[in-house]
């Protein structure tokens, strides 16, 4: 078991490497971030533009090949990520919005996985009853919503609401209510508020894919004969299917985890960007506007690692699973 | 995902072949009648028909041309003359909303089909080649599913940003096959050792024949699903990546650009946000319908595929 | 006496599924006493494992089932699941048909085992449960059960599990043990084990057993009475030696004489029981198997014959014909009904000389078994085929029998990839395959054709007949009318219309669809044509048809059989010579009736054994030799002898002559008339002379 996961988590290493520098080579060839130096007013001495550029690593007289591989040295030897094209550290940059990021990605990826793997189960237990029917067209209709409609449908209900009330009971703009004074419990009470619609944007997504996937896997194994087995050892249809078919049916489910993980890291930045959040999404379509290299394979490398986390953590959870893969 | 398949032992209880009775049909009208058994199947497709016909022929039965503004009426919400209401420079949201489907659909019913094709013709080389040309390919279609494909593609925006909206197109194909061809590989893979096609081998029939004769009409069925169920995809694709300005660019109008448009005033005047939205949800989710439905019917092993 | 311990009246079934109905049962009625063993027996749609998992109420929600189930005296139907399950796996246990899917993948054996113990006894805690089960595991004949009942299923041998499910049944002291086809997916010895720990369980628990299968011969030696199903209904019930001496339902003097018998196949020609099963979906109106009896009459095909009871000199029985009385009075002749079918007239034989066609000399055949987790590494070789020779000659069939990894389908995989071999030599008409060039292996292809096991997955689902069978033709090039005329020509031959040509397989039934694949390797005129299981997958009834078929072309047209096959019975009735495989091994090799008559190797002669006869008498008056064990792997480096481990004459000899087997591979050498690889051969008295 520990060798397969060895196995897997080296393969991811090495994949998640080669992506990021991939990446790397893919935005320097589109990004031109000597672009706004030139047609200036008076015009820049070119001697600075190199040395700017050059600060950047971004020289495109330079080959794209030696510039990653000053980038990966420097990221190997001193830990930097290169500087933004606003004269930060990207690793600051990263460090400051990171927890942004993951707190939404976490609730989203575990209310998701929890309320989905439910909602599979009822649907299939139910099959082609009124309450899977219903699951089963919820999810196909949300998961035909981009997820910044959601997130903007639900702005517009919680608009109605409030004005209804009278009151901002719900605050959606930002992580938190800028210059709100008090004490621990304000605060939190505060940035709990804020966090509402984007969880619920990002949960409601994963629900769908989860729950359509659970669904199919939970119908493979209904028909399946040990839980006739079971039931002929004296278990209720019921208990039958809870106590073998979900377990069961839950390894297929720790695979899709890391397939849809891609899905629900997309779902992540955009939520956060139409909510207004400072986070990695943000940052990354930022960095595109801003052509900064180094922002962008910074995030590129953030999400590779993220990535990386996610495929392993499905194989760990696939192997404690399966005990056919237990070798 | 077809590498899980295994894993999902899937027997049924003995019960008798009722699929006997259809011993006079021919396969494919067989097909067709389980696609249309179901309702998906008829929602999926009249809608989507319906939506194809008035994006195209819409626009020649309405007054107002996409481009036109009524200096009467700025910001004015859904009327007799304007039915889904004006911009704030008065341009009428219907027309525009019919011009931008086009434009989706369009992009969309390119972009499904070529990924498709793209996602067979690795699968199915890597899949019958096997061995080490098997293993550079999967490598390399593991390598491009580590990142989100959107991300890329917002990376590379710039490049197809200055070309016009069909190199978004290309791009989008470029980027929307890995899974598919991983499912086709795996499909590939067992028709190999189908029974049939060792048959085949041992009468002494090529290679390029089983290819051609067994492997593809078998896979066939499995791209003309993926191709329908892409069109919804890259919709979704086009429009997440125009909304955040990195897709389709003014003057050309998508339903991204209108929502993008739109939802800055989403909350004080929603009818610049709702119809569009609402139309492309439909039209989404009539593709996928019809796509499932056609899972259902053509491939009965499909649970585990479910993307 | 009192009420029998179940009692099944008037028991109906129906599948309704999107407005279709499938009358699966309709109207059984049967009873079991107490510690009676009860074999069901019908093909497949029968409706025999619809009606038994109605008993224990386990079928799915489409199913509407009416009548009456009493068991204990309790009505069973209308109980709701929560009632049902207190009597399942505690009063009536269930044993299921494959043993892999039926258990749960992810825990182990002995919590399986543990779980059924405790749902009928809440007082027991997990860890007696536990115990317990390993007290099971022993019972039912698991070696180190301590350490197996923490195996999980996989890593369990097929006749393993099939132990374990049994230890699952009797864990409660069950009255009534309901067996699915527990055997059918289990090689012949490791059937012969079953059945006998199947008979031990119903001793140790004194449950009554119900067996249902599609094989007489499992039930001949072990059950009192019989039930024959046919198309939802019984149509005949009667004690096992009546219905085996003198049955009177047409459907089952037919099924007894499709059948072949081990004992004297070589001697009579099968009688086909040809078509197939009316479809379920109507209710039928008159006799269902009106339209495949010889003896029909006009009545038959207007009214459905109830199950009455009829006197014949051989006791009462139950039979649903309307002929029964003039059956049972021999006014009606059983042979009349069913009459050996003429062989092929001498004057049509074609006379060949007999040549070699194929040669195989000391063929050898390897796969690496790679272990690691992040750098495979090679941890040994399975020697899948290890040193293999024989020949077959023209005009003549060689039957090459063994169990499931004795390397008989991997030989001859080797011999049709016309490519030679990874050592030994594989010759084609005296042309060794090793030096073909690609064109010439083309050339070739034509002399050597292939029949697989499933007509179903043989046939590719998306060509029509035409084109299926063209297709070894369009290889040669030829043009589209000589293809369609050498068609029509083919499917004649093999008993087709040629009207249909222009269908899909699953049109078909599965003897048709096997029909079909014979045609297909025929149309090029081979001269070689290796049989892999051609008729495994097969209805029996529809066996006998293929069978004869494949007589009759051999004869007619001088070809060569290679015929793998694990069913002796059907071997011994084709097969001119024998090659017996043990571990990638030639056992006993040599002249049909020799071997079959007067086995030599002591994995012969258990082989042969360990075959159900249809016949109850034989059954119980015959010497089994029982095998102990299980193939071991073939990545194991055995010295000496590698049957030794499971060898009934080895435990038998004395330390001295033991010591041979332990440090030499015996070779193999002639004895009587053929070859044999056992060191004791000669001296081998198992069988009594």
């Amino acid at each position: 078991m520990i060798g397969f996961i060895a196995r897997r988590l080296i393969n991811y290493i090495f994949l998640s490497a080669f992506a990021t520098m991939l990446a790397y080579v893919l935005v320097s060839a589109t990004l031109q971030p000597g672009a706004r130096f030139y047609g200036r007013n008076p015009p820049i001495p070119q001697g600075s533009i190199d040395a700017a550029l050059n600060k950047l690593g971004a020289n495109p007289n330079i080959p794209i090949l030696e510039r990653l591989w000053t980038w990966v040295t420097q990221l190997v030897t001193t830990g930097s990520l290169g500087i933004s094209t606003r004269g930060t550290e990207v690793t600051a940059d990263i460090a400051a919005r990171a927890g942004t990021s993951l707190r939404l990605l976490i609730l989203g990826s575990i209310l998701g996985a929890v309320i989905g793997v439910a909602l599979g189960v009822w649907g299939a237990v139910k099959q082609y009853r009124t309450s899977d029917q219903v699951i089963t067209y919820a999810s196909f209709a949300v998961l035909a919503t981009p997820v910044f409609v959601i997130g903007i449908v639900l702005m517009i209900i919680a608009t109605t609401l409030n004005q209804a009330v009278g009151t901002n009971v719900i605050n959606f703009t930002g992580e938190y209510t800028a210059g709100l004074e008090g004490g621990f419990w304000t605060l939190f009470a505060d940035r709990a508020a804020h966090l509402l619609l984007p969880t619920i944007t990002l949960t409601v997504t994963a629900v769908a894919a989860y729950s359509r996937y659970q669904r199919s896997a939970m119908l493979d194994v209904l028909s399946a004969d040990y839980i006739r087995t079971a039931r002929s050892k004296g278990r209720t249809r019921g208990s039958a299917i809870i106590r073998h078919g979900v377990r069961v049916a839950l390894i297929p489910m720790s695979t899709f985890f890391a397939y849809s993980f891609g899905l629900i890291l997309v779902g992540a930045s955009v939520t956060e960007t139409v909510f207004s959040w400072h986070g990695m999404g943000e940052y990354l379509f930022n960095s595109v506007g801003n052509s900064d290299i180094n922002a962008a394979t910074g995030t590129i490398l953030f999400t590779s690692i993220l990535v990386l986390i996610a495929g392993t953590l499905s194989d760990v959870v696939y192997a404690a699973l399966d005990p056919r893969v237990r070798v | 995902m077809a590498l899980l398949q295994p894993l999902l032992p899937s027997t049924e209880i003995s019960e008798p072949d009722v699929a006997l009775d259809s011993r006079n049909r021919s396969r494919a009208s067989l097909i067709l009648r389980r696609v249309f058994s179901t309702k998906r199947a008829w929602i999926g497709s009249t809608v989507l028909g319906f939506i194809i016909l008035w994006a195209f022929i819409g626009p020649y039965l309405y007054q107002w041309n996409y481009l036109d503004q009524d200096g009467l009426a700025f910001s004015v919400p859904p009327s007799a003359s304007h039915w889904f209401g004006t911009n704030d420079i008065g341009q009428d949201v219907y027309a525009q909303t019919l011009i931008g489907l086009q434009k989706s659909l369009i992009i969309g019913l390119i972009v499904g089909p070529l990924a498709a094709l793209i996602a067979g013709f690795v699968g199915a080389t890597a899949g019958y080649l096997g061995g080490m040309w098997d293993r550079v390919i999967v490598w390399f279609i593991d390598l491009l599913l580590v990142l989100p494909s959107l991300y890329l593609l917002v990376l590379l925006s710039p490049l197809f940003k200055s070309l016009s909206w069909l190199a978004l197109v290309v791009f989008l194909a470029l980027f929307g096959w890995m899974v598919l061809a991983r499912v086709i590989r795996g499909q590939t893979m067992s028709l190999r050792e189908r029974e049939y096609v060792k048959a085949a081998r041992f009468m002494g029939v090529s290679g390029f024949a089983i290819i051609r004769r067994h492997i593809l009409p078998n896979v066939a069925s499995l791209l003309i699903i993926d191709a329908t169920l892409g069109i919804g995809a890259a919709i979704l694709a086009e429009t997440t990546l125009s909304f955040f300005g990195f897709g389709v660019q003014p003057p050309d109008v998508s339903l991204g650009t209108l929502l993008a448009l739109g939802s800055g005033s989403a909350i004080t005047r929603p009818w610049l946000f709702v119809f569009p939205a609402a139309i492309l949800v439909i039209t989404v989710l009539a593709s996928s319908l019809l796509g499932d439905a056609l899972r259902d019917a053509i491939d009965p092993t499909s649970g585990a595929t479910n993307e | 006496m009192s009420e029998p311990l179940l009692v099944v009246d008037n028991l109906s079934v129906t599948f309704s599924n999107q407005g279709k109905s499938v009358y699966a049962v309709r109207g059984i009625s049967y009873t079991v006493n107490k510690g009676e063993f009860l074999g069901i027996v019908g093909e497949s749609g029968s409706g025999k494992s619809v009606s038994s998992t109605a008993v224990a109420g386990l079928l799915p929600s489409s199913a509407h089932v009416e009548g009456s189930i009493r068991f204990n005296g309790r009505e069973l139907l209308g109980l709701n699941d929560r009632q049902l399950s207190e009597i399942r796996g505690s009063e009536i246990a269930m044993i299921f048909q494959d043993p892999l899917s039926a258990l749960t993948p992810v825990y182990t054996i002995g919590q399986q085992i543990a779980e059924g113990l405790r749902l009928h006894d809440s007082k027991l805690t997990q860890k007696s449960a536990e115990a317990r089960a390993v007290e099971l595991l022993k019972t039912v004949g698991i070696p180190n059960a301590e350490r197996r009942a923490k195996g999980f299923p996989h890593e369990f041998s097929g006749g393993m599990r099939q132990r374990a499910m049994i230890a699952i049944a009797i864990a409660n002291d069950p009255q009534l043990i309901i067996a699915d086809e527990p055997t059918t997916a289990l090689d012949v010895t490791i059937q012969a084990q079953i059945l006998e720990l199947l008979q031990t369980a119903k001793e140790i628990t004194g449950a009554a057993v119900v067996l249902i299968t599609h094989d007489l011969g499992v039930v001949a030696g072990n059950a009192d009475r019989i039930a024959v199903m046919y198309a939802g209904k019984i149509v005949e019930n009667a004690p096992v030696l009546p219905l085996f001496r003198t049955p009177v339902m047409p459907y089952t003097i037919g099924l007894l004489r499709s059948m072949p018998n081990m004992s004297d196949a070589s001697t009579t020609r099968l009688v086909p029981l040809e078509g197939r099963p009316p479809l379920l979906t109507t209710r039928p109106t008159g006799c269902p198997f009106a339209d495949r009896c010889p003896a029909v009459k006009a009545i038959c095909r207007t009214s459905e014959p109830p199950l009455a009871q009829v006197h014949s000199p051989t006791g009462e029985r139950h039979v649903a014909c309307h002929r029964a009385d003039e059956i049972v009075a021999g006014t009606l002749r059983r042979d009349e009904i069913f009459p050996i079918p003429a062989a092929v007239p001498s004057s049509e034989k074609s006379t060949v000389d007999p040549d070699i066609v194929v040669e195989v000399t000391d063929l050898k055949r390897t796969f690496p078994l790679t272990k690691g987790a992040i750098f495979r590494r090679r941890i040994g070789t399975v020697k899948a085929v290890d040193g293999v020779s024989f020949t077959v000659r023209r005009g003549r069939t060689l039957g090459l029998v063994g169990e499931s990894g004795s390397g008989k389908t991997t030989t001859i995989l080797e011999v049709l990839e016309l490519a030679g071999a990874e050592s030994g030599s594989i010759l084609l008409d005296g042309v060794d395959t090793a030096t073909l060039t690609n064109k010439a292996r083309r050339a070739i292809r034509g002399n050597i054709q292939v029949v697989f096991q499933d007509p179903m997955a043989s046939l590719d689902p998306r060509m029509i007949v035409e084109d299926i069978i063209g297709e070894p033709l369009t290889v040669l090039g030829a043009p589209r009318s000589e293809i369609r005329r050498k068609v029509a020509n083919i499917l004649e031959l093999v008993g087709l219309e040629p009207s249909f040509a222009s269908r899909y397989p699953h049109e078909f039934s599965g003897g048709q669809r096997q029909r079909i694949g014979i045609a297909r390797a025929l149309v090029v005129e081979p001269k070689i044509l290796v049989l892999d299981e051609p008729v495994s997958a097969l209805d029996v009834s529809v066996q006998a048809g293929v069978i004869n078929l494949l007589e009759d072309l051999k004869e007619r047209m001088g070809l060569s059989y290679l015929f793998v096959a694990h069913d002796l019975a059907v071997v011994r009735r084709i097969a001119d010579d024998v090659a017996v495989m043990y571990l990638g091994r030639i056992v006993e090799y040599g002249p049909s009736d020799l071997i079959f008559n007067e086995p030599r190797h002591p994995y012969t002669q258990a082989l042969l054994s360990a075959v159900p006869i249809p016949d109850p008498e034989v059954e119980q008056s015959r010497q089994r030799i029982m095998l102990t064990g299980e193939l071991p792997s073939p990545t194991d480096d055995i010295v000496g002898c590698n049957f030794r481990a499971r060898c009934p004459l080895y435990q038998l000899l004395p330390d001295d002559r033991k010591v041979l087997c332990q440090t030499d591979d015996p070779a193999e050498r002639p004895v009587l008339g053929r070859q044999v690889a056992c060191h004791h051969a000669e001296s081998n008295l198992l069988v009594g002379q």
